[in-house]
């Protein structure tokens, strides 16, 4: 959820009037915002209001989208009319060689703009915003603002080699050649994570004006040439992308935003460009989609009963523009800054939200099911039981671990275990699946060595890798038991999988062979055990886990300083 | 042995200790007061034998009760005690002396303390001594006499003679025969729960006793109810699997089926696509999901669903204007430890549309989902999610509120409210407001939405059947229902199992249903 910051007294002068800190805290619980913050501004009486804004509301990423739409919800204003000027559109042309890297820009000009230290501010705001949510981080979509007035048309999107890029990059004092530049902002904190988006191209994406002045190194960094300042008049926006439509919502959301500014407000001047084909297209495009909407099917969808008239004023109030066709039907209009309305839900989202959450009826399905339990669990949960009845306590362990976790610290290799591998850990604590509960538990008794003896257990899942399974990978559920002690105990952890045994109606197999029973297998040896105390447990023929005194080898590598005889056994033959 | 744990103390001291007991409660029983100086006197016993046997019989409970009184008085020297026993010097020197002939005078002073019997006696006038003859005869000059001291050291034994100040008594302490003391006694009086049958308590009731009978007679010692007792050998389970456990029960009791989630490995399509997540969601980025690296990838999907799904997303369809992008199978193959368990709620929801005939389910579940987070003191990377959902016919947002306000009354939160909030595969979305009595404010307990039409056309289900879902951490409510701040103190291994074995039973206590 992204979090804007707007100055409580222009909030409030936008509004209209003041509101204590939990009544403009309500107010944003019933649209679904949420005040997440009141911070001091140093030197100031005024305080910064940290909001949290759904994610998909691009149209309130500032403080002029947000007053904009609280005030139309607060039915003081209505939504304005965005409209494209007369005049002649300027031009930009696209290059063939920016398909091979940045295929997409649009743009627009607002015209006649008078911009205040604040609004200048928040211009810049929400281009930083817009650039960290919808751009992706400039990966998707890159802004560019100009201060017009320096710049003559039209304009050329090009991409070309680094070394016949040069310019006066933004607040730099010195010419640099594109690859020297980047290398340059490589090493500044805010910009260095952009660089990688085309360093290794062999052409990087360029704007130039008619007279060869670089506007801007998209997605990097614009010219000082055309450097805004709060005393432009004439602004011009461009956008490349390699998503159109995520290319279209943000200069829309830009335009729209600050066109109000303008000195026929929301008044936009288009852009018509070139493409590399030929073809021409103006931009922006602000078409408002229209939408016939049913209102019997919105009571029927969020459980209320209203008539056509009361729903076109509450969407109206939601920043969408209803009008009553006849009872049943609503003509809808949603603007362009409404990008969240994929569907007729959304619509009727927004005449819930409208209408009030906490205002609906609240009713009881009539859905009559019988519960069941899924078996698997239910067998997990009586053994559970079962091992705490016999002196045993729970432990609760973490799925993701270290490689050397399952291995290296049981003398074994990586490579021989079936474990699915994390592409992406943050931290060696997450580099696999654990393919056994053993380590987690050792971690355990490694913070609670002080108290012996200890008898801990776990039934939980671990993952293994499966090549007959969907995804190539299962989890299988394990009870895995520990005695922890001044000697090992074997006898102790012996009797608990007899008990369990008993429980779970499996006899004891004296004849040590054959499909019937259980018996212990002590033909092999395993490293994680010491020699000679270690066995498979065999069920009905089936190798199902192992019983053993684990290795001083593996004592020491858990930091452990006790003998420990464990027991670790696949429970889901039992369902 | 233990059949007289309670009075294993042997020989004639407890004997005489036992008999002298019943004595004193008899004398209680029919006299107001006892003075244990004077009894002891006036039977001839030690002073300290009966203060001990006062001290034995209050030691058993409410049967008397004493009080200290000190008195000064006079007491005999050790070497009166001596004459009280042997008479006195003189007297002794006298009874010496042969009635008719005398005794030769170095004869006589053999006699122990000779010298202060023979000064005495001269000087009482009972001896004459006949120089004449040599050595000298000692001869008696009375007949008869009376041991005078020994009588009066009697007297002041028996407590007859009390008054240091009279005339014998001050010539006795000159002769260092009587000392000025301090006595400390005790007057005992009957109490409470007096009675002249009384023993030594046994401490335990023991099978021997039931069999002889013995039980019948014997005093019990009662139970000390002022200390702990001795724990049992115990085992117990985890604090979060308790939470767990009533979770589960509260869907069952609400007609919920269990879904199979032991699935940890999901590809990118059933976790993210199916749920019209788009590719290029935030939540979708390696900072935030666990991707693996083997086994990378799922190439086998419901072919005619995929298709269905792409096309919603990239170009949209089913009254959908979609996201309208270039949709990427390579995307969609991408295995991850699924994100949350609404993965496994879009498989039984598929498997639910390809029936042949629709039928209303309720389905719920427990299970780990993973992170690729920032940790931090309330954010592990492996978390439980509770996931509830109905899907029927035309279920509305009312219906929504409706059941949450039921299963939310099971945990004993009756105050709700619902915020508004964005969430790719449900429309309307609510976060979920839960007001806690305890911290005085509003806190988020969950989130819950209506699955969107994007989501569930592509799967089959016709335009009518909506299913409504909400989800909540396990943790979170755990942690605030045993005020626990750090996650780690919960969960993994860093866990005090001290903690974990002094957890209370745990009970979610449901709110009364409504009015």
């Amino acid at each position: 959820m992204p979090t804007i910051g707007v100055k409580r007294s222009l909030l409030f002068q936008q509004l209209g009037r003041t509101y204590t800190d939990e009544e403009f805290d309500q107010l944003c619980f019933d649209y679904g915002l949420e005040l997440d913050k009141v911070e001091p501004i140093p030197d100031s009486t005024d305080v910064e209001y940290k909001v949290e804004i759904p994610a998909n509301r691009y149209d309130i990423l500032c403080l002029e989208g947000l007053s904009r739409a609280l005030n139309i919800f607060l039915q003081k204003t209505e939504l304005p009319k965005f409209t494209l000027s007369n005049q002649k559109p300027i031009r930009m042309k696209i290059l063939a060689n920016t398909q091979r890297i940045r295929p997409f820009v649009v743009g627009a000009v607002l015209r006649n703009v008078t911009f205040t230290p604040d609004s200048y501010n928040s211009f810049i705001k929400l281009q930083d915003k817009l650039h960290q949510n919808l751009c992706r981080n400039r990966t998707l979509v890159a802004i560019g603002t100009h201060d017009l007035d320096t710049i003559q048309p039209p304009f050329i999107y090009d991409a070309r080699e680094p070394k016949q890029i040069k310019f006066r990059s933004l607040n730099q004092q010195t010419e640099m050649q594109a690859d020297e530049m980047l290398e340059f902002y490589a090493k500044d904190t805010h910009l260095r994570r952009y660089v990688s988006i085309i360093q290794d191209s062999d052409v990087y994406p360029v704007i130039y004006d008619s007279n060869n002045v670089v506007l801007s190194l998209p997605p990097i960094i614009n010219g000082d040439h055309s450097k805004m300042s709060v005393q432009t008049k004439n602004v011009f926006v461009e956008c490349t992308a390699v998503d159109l439509h995520k290319a279209n919502t943000v200069l829309n959301t830009m335009l729209t935003m600050f066109a109000q500014y303008c000195c026929k407000p929301f008044e936009i001047e288009p852009v018509e460009v070139e493409q590399a084909d030929g073809k021409v297209i103006v931009y922006p495009n602000l078409a408002e989609r229209s939408e016939s909407v049913s209102v019997k099917k919105i009571n029927q969808r969020i459980g209320i009963n209203i008539d056509a008239q009361t729903a076109a004023i509450l969407l109206n109030r939601m920043s969408l523009r209803a009008t009553v066709l006849d009872t049943d039907t609503l003509r809808v209009e949603i603007p362009v800054t409404r990008t969240d309305i994929l569907h007729f839900c959304d619509i009727a989202e927004d005449c819930a939200v409208a209408y009030g959450f906490n205002n609906i009826v609240k009713t009881v399905p009539k859905t009559s099911c019988i519960g069941n339990q899924f078996e698997l669990n239910r067998v997990s949960d009586l053994i559970r039981h079962s091992a705490a009845e016999a002196g045993f306590t729970e432990a609760l362990t973490f799925t993701l671990c270290s490689c050397s976790d399952v291995a290296e610290k049981f003398g074994k290799t990586i490579e021989n275990i079936p474990a699915v591998h994390i592409a992406n850990p943050k931290t060696q604590e997450f580099q696999i699946g654990r393919t056994t509960l053993l380590p987690g538990l050792l971690k355990t008794i490694f913070k609670n060595q002080d108290t012996q003896p200890i008898q801990l257990f776990e039934v939980s899942d671990i993952i293994l890798k499966d090549a007959t399974q969907e995804t190539g990978s299962r989890n299988e559920r394990h009870l895995c038991a520990l005695f922890y002690n001044r000697t090992p105990g074997f006898e102790i952890i012996h009797g608990l999988l007899d008990r369990i045994m008993t429980l779970v109606k499996i006899p004891y197999n004296e004849s040590q062979s054959g499909n019937e029973g259980y018996y212990l297998n002590n033909q092999y040896e395993d490293s994680a055990f010491f020699p000679g105390s270690y066995a498979q447990v065999i069920v009905k023929g089936q190798n199902v886990g192992v019983i053993g005194v684990l290795h001083p080898n593996v004592i020491e590598q858990f930091g452990l300083k006790a003998p420990c005889s464990a027991l670790e056994i696949n429970i889901e033959p039992f369902v | 042995m233990a059949t007289s744990k309670g009075s294993t103390v042997s020989g004639s001291t407890t004997e005489k200790s036992s008999s002298l007991q019943a004595e004193i409660l008899l004398y209680l029983s029919t006299n107001n007061e006892l003075n244990t100086w004077s009894y002891a006197k006036e039977r001839g016993l030690d002073h300290q034998l009966v203060v001990g046997t006062i001290r034995s019989i209050e030691s058993l409970g409410d049967v008397i009760k004493s009080e200290q009184h000190t008195s000064r008085s006079i007491g005999l020297t050790d070497e009166a005690k001596g004459l009280l026993r042997d008479g006195s010097y003189e007297y002794n020197i006298f009874q010496a002396i042969p009635a008719d002939k005398g005794i030769e005078q170095p004869q006589l002073m053999k006699l122990p303390n000779a010298n202060i019997g023979f000064a005495k006696a001269m000087s009482k006038g009972w001896l004459q001594v006949d120089k004449s003859s040599k050595p000298p005869m000692v001869k008696r000059k009375v007949d008869t006499v009376q041991d005078e001291v020994q009588h009066l050291l009697q007297r002041i034994h028996s407590l007859e003679l009390t008054d240091s100040s009279a005339e014998e008594v001050v010539e006795l302490k000159k002769r260092k025969l009587v000392e000025d003391v301090t006595i400390n006694y005790f007057t005992v009086t009957k109490s409470a729960g007096f009675s002249t049958n009384i023993s030594k308590p046994e401490a335990d009731l023991t099978s021997e006793m039931l069999q002889s009978g013995s039980w019948k007679t014997v005093n019990f010692k009662p139970k000390n109810f002022h200390a702990k007792g001795l724990l049992p050998s115990y085992g117990c389970l985890h604090p979060l699997l308790k939470v767990r456990t009533e979770y589960r029960q509260i869907f069952l009791e609400m007609g919920f089926t269990e879904m199979p989630t032991n699935n940890f490995v999901e590809n990118s399509f059933w976790n993210f696509d199916a749920l019209f997540t788009p590719q290029k969601h935030p939540a979708r980025d390696v900072q935030d999901t666990f991707f693996l690296s083997d086994p990378a990838v799922t190439t086998k999907f419901p072919e005619e669903y995929l298709q269905k799904v792409k096309e919603v997303h990239a170009t949209g369809a089913f009254g959908s204007i979609g996201y309208q992008y270039d949709w990427q199978l390579d995307e969609t193959q991408k295995n991850v430890l699924r994100t949350h368990t609404t993965a496994v709620s879009t498989r039984m929801l598929y498997q639910l549309a390809q029936e042949k005939t629709f039928r209303p389910a309720k389905y719920f579940s427990i299970d780990k989902v993973f992170r690729n987070e920032n940790l931090d003191s309330t954010h592990l990377a492996e978390f439980n999610q509770i996931e509830g959902l109905i899907a029927d016919y035309n279920l509305t947002l009312g219906d929504l509120i409706g059941v949450l306000y039921q299963f939310f009354r099971k945990l004993g939160m009756t105050k709700l409210r619902f915020k508004p909030a964005y969430n790719p595969y449900t429309e309307p979305s609510m976060e979920i407001f839960s007001y806690h009595e305890g911290l005085q404010r509003w806190i988020e307990v969950g989130n819950s939405g209506m699955f969107r039409p994007e989501m569930l056309l592509p799967m089959g289900f016709s335009e009518d059947v909506s299913v409504i879902a909400w989800g909540l951490s396990l943790e979170r409510p755990t942690m605030i229902l045993y005020g626990i701040n750090n996650i780690r103190d919960l969960v993994g291994p860093e866990v005090d199992l001290k903690m974990c074995r002094r957890n209370p039973i745990c009970r979610v206590i449901p709110a009364k249903s409504e009015e």
